[in-house]
């Protein structure tokens, strides 16, 4: 039994640990538990890569180390306290960032020391150094400008660029000519190159996505930064990278795979950009006329109802309206109304963003559904309200196959008796088109900011 | 089109608001009324004083009182025929116009269409006349739309007044007498007043089937419980209403639409008509024979009666029973026998219109020309005719031709058929075999476990609740910063470089894992259960 014996067997009960990890998420009641599992992996796998260190450096490794996982734990505590939950988009993105540099860094270290390796295996090594590099740069840049977007401290806009897929392929097609050559002659200089390729294609490929369709680009990170992980895994032969790797990789595919499938397109087609900007909103289709409510009329409709349905989107969260809705909801259900939420898939800038948010405003969890639970039951609603969402209650993803957002699922509010749209203004979502749930006969809007109106039928009820 | 702006003329300036008198009803049978108190207060908060005539209310359960406690005032008869603007149900008589102010404005039910000689002598007068029954059919003056709101109580009355006369139930029962067959309802015609019907008989358990020309109505026949007839005729083109009335029909048609009535006729219990055409005689849908058909103590309310009827052998306001026992109630004050909710549904409607002519709030009617709805109720203006309005056409219906041309764009043809698709996966098959079978060292098996580790990551990550996505993305964040357990060795490196390289990756890996799990722990010990 020696050290690295010891640390291989940690290593496998980590996995195997994180595995468990992400099953105990499959429900609220398990999440906890699944979470302590996860810690318990990474810190058996740890503690047992720290008595490596110990045995093999001198006492600056070890200073180095206590350092750098000091500052580091510091850092991460003092954002996981102080990050509002509006904010996780962002620190997620960011931690992929460093997953990214991390990554680029490695594989960096296993250029400059090849452990004596020699023959075929020191060309394998060079290609895995060449690849893990690339994959973590990517990641590197890319989350930083998704983090730019999200963080509004860069316009989310698409970027577009002449010829911007060509950019893409041509950049790929570069990278596996680098990476033969490199194999063949390692230079330093080839893998500077192909770190600032890298770097440039990550910057490229998310700089023109729109703001938009973020939550499939976090969630593409959240993959690139699992195969990262994984590539620096094969480049150290260390089985619980690859492991971890390849949970967190595919964990971010389905999540991308799920966001797609919810907006009815194709992955090809968010990463090549574009929805949104070519969207031909048919403006000069007759909708009639919509009719107005008051918070008063609101109030009323909402006294007189025995069930409530409550579609948020993320213009709840961009008002922080979360709050007073969650007490309307008590409220409500004070008087025996049976409230409940419907969160379309893509409702929020994160998969599953919007019932964090509710969650954080103290709505219980068994009362927040998701869109498929609920469609069915809101032919039977008295009273629905939407509140932020614009695109995701759209009929003429149903009825009009020329829309642009043709065929992607929606929320069917509009076979409630009642709608009530609080909405700033009658200008279109996200998509570019207009909604024609506005017209129908049984909606009505509440015009104006979403937290004020709700705290004003909270005080007319 | 320029702005044609009217300020009408105040004949009480010094108190600043105009008065609307309610005057009580004179013609015989008549129930309802013009006001509510609920919609006194209703006026008075758009600024008006409001002065109801004595007993005005007390046909449909509202006393003086009532109307007192709301802020109006009761007043005289010729008081309140005295005020700026007089809102009342039925068209005045002649006696009545002639007690009007020079300059007052008049709010009823007017029908100019069927009444020219009424809008001639309302235009000899200097007054304004706005006839409810004249508000164009555009989604946005539903609101004040007294035909629809009338028809709706008819159409809902209708059912109970046959219910009243029909000696059977209206549902299906089994009892330990014997199994009782729900009564058979047709309902002739669609509109307002048909659907309310058919949502009136068909909660009291009886089967309904109805009919209309449009077949656009068909799911909103069944959305409230009917089954739709639909009259299938070869060679014409459907019927799509661009008014939102029922228009008069094609020959084929009456034929075709002749013979369901007589096949229904012979099978159900009830049968109640709504079938009205603007401006025309009402059409002859059931006839003698058909009635003839029907078995005894079936009954038949012809809601068409006032207008010719579209029954053969219905008296308008009478109940008439045929030599074969079917009792024909022809009864045209149907929404008056409600006469509460009727009143109130109208007095709605008028504040509604009142609320359109006061833009400001501040009890000064402004008729704006420009205005559809303004426009087209508008029947005499300053003592001059403005009937008919130019013709309004919106959607009240999705027009057909629009409909038509537009089809779904051809179906791309996908590049990637099962054909190519396959031969793709057979390729990365094989060239996953080739990288394998050639890999030197312990790559083959670093794959292994790679691929495993998808597979598993592919079937766990699928079971993961919905709502904690997010969770999941910063648990994974949390474990992504396992890299730090290959980057923590290089800090044993001999190598400066690396050594420095190596303490900015496990400072930023160290981040992600503590960083990861703590946001994780914060987000899950918000979600609570209710």
């Amino acid at each position: 039994m020696t050290v690295f014996s010891i640390a291989t067997a940690a290593y496998i009960i980590a996995a195997l640990l994180f595995v468990l990890s992400l099953a105990g998420l499959s429900k609220h009641e398990t999440a906890r538990n699944g979470l302590n599992y996860g810690i318990t992996g990474m810190a058996l796998a740890l503690i047992a890569t720290i008595f490596i260190v110990f045995k093999d450096s001198d006492p600056l490794g070890i200073v180095l180390l206590v350092v750098a996982v000091g500052i580091g734990a510091g850092i991460g505590f003092w954002k996981a306290a102080k990050v509002e939950m509006t904010g996780m988009p962002e620190l997620i993105a960011l931690l992929h960032s460093f997953v990214g540099l991390a990554a680029v860094l490695v594989g960096w270290n296993g250029f400059l020391d090849t452990h004596g390796l020699t023959g075929s295996l020191l060309k394998i090594h060079y290609a895995e150094v060449f690849i893990g590099v690339f994959i973590g740069a990517v990641t590197l840049t890319g989350s930083i400008v998704a983090y730019l977007k999200l963080s509004e401290k860069m316009k989310s806009a698409p970027l577009v660029l002449p010829g911007k897929n060509y950019i893409n392929l041509g950049s790929l097609a570069l990278f596996f000519a680098l990476t033969v050559w490199f194999v063949i002659t390692p230079h330093l200089a080839l893998l500077i190159i192909v770190t600032a390729l890298a770097l440039g294609l990550g910057w490229h490929l998310v700089a023109s996505i729109g703001g938009g369709d973020m939550p499939v680009v976090v969630s593409m990170l959240n993959s690139y930064s699992g195969w990262a992980a994984a590539a620096a895994g094969f480049l150290l032969g260390n089985d619980l990278l690859i492991v971890t790797g390849a949970l967190v990789g595919s964990s971010g595919a389905y999540l991308s795979y799920i966001m797609c499938e919810a907006m009815n397109r194709s992955f090809i087609s968010v990463i090549a950009g574009g929805f949104g900007i070519e969207a031909v909103a048919s403006g000069d289709t007759e909708y009639g006329d919509h009719r107005e409510i008051t918070a008063d009329g609101v109030a009323e409709l909402l006294t007189g109802a025995s069930s409530v349905v409550i579609t948020p989107g993320y213009g709840m969260a961009v008002a922080q309206a979360q709050y007073p809705v969650a007490e309307l909801v008590r409220k409500l259900r004070d008087k025996g109304i049976d409230v409940r939420f419907g969160i379309h898939p893509v409702a929020g800038r994160l998969p599953g963003h919007m019932n964090v948010l509710l969650a954080e405003a103290k709505v219980p969890y068994d009362i927040v559904l998701e869109m498929d639970e609920i469609n069915d039951d809101l032919a039977s609603t008295d009273v629905v309200l939407v509140i932020g969402a614009n695109d995701t209650v759209n009929p003429s993803a149903l009825d009009d196959p020329n829309s642009p957002i043709a065929g992607m699922p929606v929320l069917h509010v509009w076979d409630a008796t009642n709608v009530v749209v609080f909405k700033r203004s009658m200008a279109v979502g996200y998509a570019g088109v207009q909604n024609p749930l506005f017209f129908k006969e049984n909606s009505q809007m509440l015009f104006g900011d979403a937290k004020e109106r709700v705290e004003d039928i909270i005080k007319a009820l | 089109m320029t702005t044609v702006m009217v300020h009408l003329v105040n004949s009480t300036p010094e108190l600043g608001s105009m008065r609307i008198g309610i005057v009580a009803e004179s013609s015989a049978g008549e129930t309802r009324v013009a006001a509510t108190p609920a919609t006194v207060k209703e006026l008075i908060k758009l600024g008006y004083l409001v002065s109801i005539e004595t007993n005005a209310g007390s046909n449909a359960s509202f006393s003086d009182k009532a109307y007192a406690a709301a802020g109006a005032t009761i007043v005289s008869t010729d008081e309140a025929w005295a005020s700026d603007i007089v809102m009342k149900v039925n068209a005045p008589s002649d006696a009545e116009i002639g007690k009007l102010l020079d300059g007052a404005t008049l709010i009823s039910l007017v029908a100019p269409a069927l009444n020219p000689e009424l809008v001639e002598k309302l235009a000899a007068r200097p007054i304004n006349v706005l006839a409810m029954d004249a508000v164009p059919r555009i989604s946005r003056a539903q609101s004040m739309d007294v035909l629809s709101s009338m028809a709706n109580i008819a159409g809902y009355r209708a059912v109970v007044e046959a219910a009243h006369e029909f000696g059977r139930f209206f549902t299906g029962q089994v009892t330990a007498a014997g199994k009782v067959p729900p009564a058979k309802v047709l309902v002739a015609g669609a509109g307002v007043a048909g659907l309310a019907a058919i949502g009136a008989a068909s909660s009291l358990g009886a089967i309904v089937r109805a009919t209309d020309p449009r077949p656009e109505v068909a799911d909103q026949v069944q959305s409230i419980g009917g089954e739709y007839l639909e009259v299938v005729v070869a060679d014409e083109a459907k019927e799509v209403s661009s008014d939102g009335y029922a228009k008069a029909t094609s020959e084929a048609y009456d034929r075709r639409a002749a013979e369901i009535y007589s096949e229904q006729a012979a099978d159900v219990d009830i049968i109640i008509t709504t079938a009205l055409i603007p401006g025309r005689a009402a059409p002859r849908l059931i006839t003698a024979a058909d009635v003839a058909s029907m078995k005894a103590g079936s009954v038949i309310v012809d809601m068409a009666a006032s207008q010719g009827g579209n029954v053969e052998g219905s008296v308008a306001g009478e109940r008439v029973v045929t030599e074969n026992g079917v009792i024909i109630l022809g009864y045209t004050d149907l929404a008056g026998r409600l006469p509460n909710q009727a009143s109130q549904l109208y007095g709605t409607n008028l504040v509604n219109l009142i609320k359109l002519l006061t833009p400001g709030k501040d009890g000064q009617v402004v008729l704006d020309f420009d205005d559809v709805i303004q426009r087209g109720v508008t029947v005499v203006r300053d003592g001059e005719k403005t009937w008919p309005p130019p013709p309004v056409q919106v959607s009240a219906a999705p027009a057909a031709a629009a409909a038509e041309p537009v089809e779904p764009p051809a179906p791309k043809e996908p590049w990637l058929t099962p054909s190519r698709k396959w031969a793709l996966i057979i390729a990365g098959l094989v060239a996953f075999f080739a990288i394998l079978a050639t890999a030197p060292g312990d790559l083959p098996q670093h794959f292994l476990v790679l691929t495993l580790a998808i597979v598993i990551g592919y079937y766990v990550i699928g079971k993961v609740h919905h709502a904690l996505h997010t969770p999941l993305m910063s648990v994974t964040n949390a474990i992504s910063g396992i890299i730090v357990v290959g980057a923590l060795p290089q800090l044993a490196s001999d190598h400066a470089a690396v050594r420095v390289l190596a303490f900015v990756a496990v400072l930023v890996a160290s981040i992600n894992v503590f960083g990861g799990f703590a946001v994780t722990r914060r987000m899950l010990s918000m979600f609570s259960k209710g």
